[in-house]
């Protein structure tokens, strides 16, 4: 009996589980359940809010305000994202020079498919979020890929957010446990303090939603994707998720990562996989 | 008299003493361009070390930038103390990141 071939197989099995043990953060990996994770996620907000529904946490700070809300419901009437929602369904419909579009590039013809964003590519072993997918759609058609933190980028992926209004965030992990590390290391850059003054994303967006930081009430955790892209009054014009993870960086005082850096994408799935049922109501408008 | 002339004494050591401190300040202070490429290259390395812990902090790359144009204006005492303070603030950052690697499992939510 040749038990070569047997033992090679074994070998790289236990290598490759030896990989990818190592890759996950110090003592994960028995522990990473992202559906435990986004129960008890959900679960907090929920008590520390008890008079919201979950749907209202899309909507950040205005639901936590009565007078910022009403504000809000008369902003809708004429919202400040209108413009960019425009110019996005205009670009998304142009033709490339190719002859071919967006929607050739995703299921459905990119309509109604922001709420599958991101995911985890097993073939990549990467997690796409929107904003890369539209890029890449446009290198392979051979277009120049667009800035992560301009208008453009905000515009197109409001039209596919709007596009997608009131369905719930269905983020998959695949059974790959390559998955569960970008979930895990998407977990550890939330709760990681960093930046001059000390800060996580979860000081203020978990410890501290609806209390007020200078001007600002802190959105909380729970949905906060779900109301990307969104034109911000003190932008004074639209932004992209790329651009809401820089720019908290910079106001804690730490040097940003590039845009969609592995970091931010793992960021993204985490932070989009536990608002996992909650209605995607981007494009928004913050103060 | 004896008091007067050991008070007198004690004096005149505390004038010494704040002379000799004056002087040894004054020739702290005279830093020179090789002190500042040697103070300047410690803060870049401790930077570049927060930067694999991708953690650097803004404060860190103004104090280099103050370094050096301080240094380009032919100012090497401003350059050499902006360094070591980038240096310090470098430092401060991997040890924040380095810090990090446990602690963030505290505040996760259960």
């Amino acid at each position: 009996m040749n038990l070569r071939p047997a033992i090679r197989l074994a070998s790289a099995a236990f290598g490759l589980a030896t990989l990818l043990w190592a890759a996950l953060p110090a003592g994960a990996a028995d522990s990473v359940d992202p559906a435990a994770d986004a129960k008890a996620f959900q679960n907090y907000f929920t008590t520390k809010f008890p008079k919201l529904k979950p749907a209202d946490f899309v909507n950040g700070p205005y639901s936590l305000n009565e007078d910022m809300h009403r504000q809000w419901v008369e902003k809708e009437e004429f919202p400040p994202y209108e413009f960019s929602l425009d110019m996005g369904k205009e670009m998304f419909a142009k033709p490339f020079k190719n002859g071919k579009s967006y929607a050739d590039c995703f299921d459905n013809g990119g309509i109604g498919v922001r709420q599958n964003y991101p995911y985890f590519d097993e073939k990549e072993g990467k997690v796409i979020t929107l904003e890369l997918a539209l890029n890449r759609c446009r290198e392979a058609n051979g277009e120049a890929p667009l800035s992560y933190v301009k208008d453009e980028m905000a515009a197109l992926t409001a039209y596919m957010a709007f596009t997608s209004r009131g369905k719930p965030f269905d983020i998959k992990i695949p059974n790959d446990p390559r998955a569960l590390v970008a979930f895990e290391n998407g977990k550890e850059y939330f709760y990681t303090r960093r930046g001059q003054l000390n800060f996580s994303c979860a000081s203020c967006h978990v410890q501290n939603p609806g209390e007020r930081i200078r001007a600002e009430i802190l959105a909380p955790a729970l949905g906060i994707l779900n109301a990307m892209p969104i034109y911000r009054s003190e932008w004074g014009g639209m932004g992209t998720t790329s651009r809401r993870f820089t720019s908290c960086n910079s106001q804690t005082r730490g040097v940003p990562l590039e845009p969609q850096s592995d970091e931010y994408r793992d960021l993204e799935y985490y932070l989009s996989y536990v608002s996992n049922g909650l209605p995607i109501s981007g494009p928004g408008a913050r103060p | 008299m004896k008091m007067i002339s050991g008070k007198m004494a004690l004096f005149a050591l505390a004038a010494v003493v704040m002379l000799l401190a004056a002087t040894s300040t004054s020739l702290l202070a005279a830093a020179s361009e090789a002190d500042f490429n040697a103070a300047y290259a410690e803060a870049e390395a401790a930077n570049k070390q927060a930067g694999a812990l991708r953690d650097q902090w803004t404060t860190t790359a103004a104090a280099l930038a103050s370094a050096k144009k301080a240094a380009e204006a032919g100012n090497f005492d401003a350059a050499v103390a902006e360094a070591k303070e980038a240096e310090a603030l470098a430092k401060a950052s991997v040890f924040q990141a380095t810090h990090e690697k446990e602690a963030w499992k505290a505040e996760v939510i259960r």
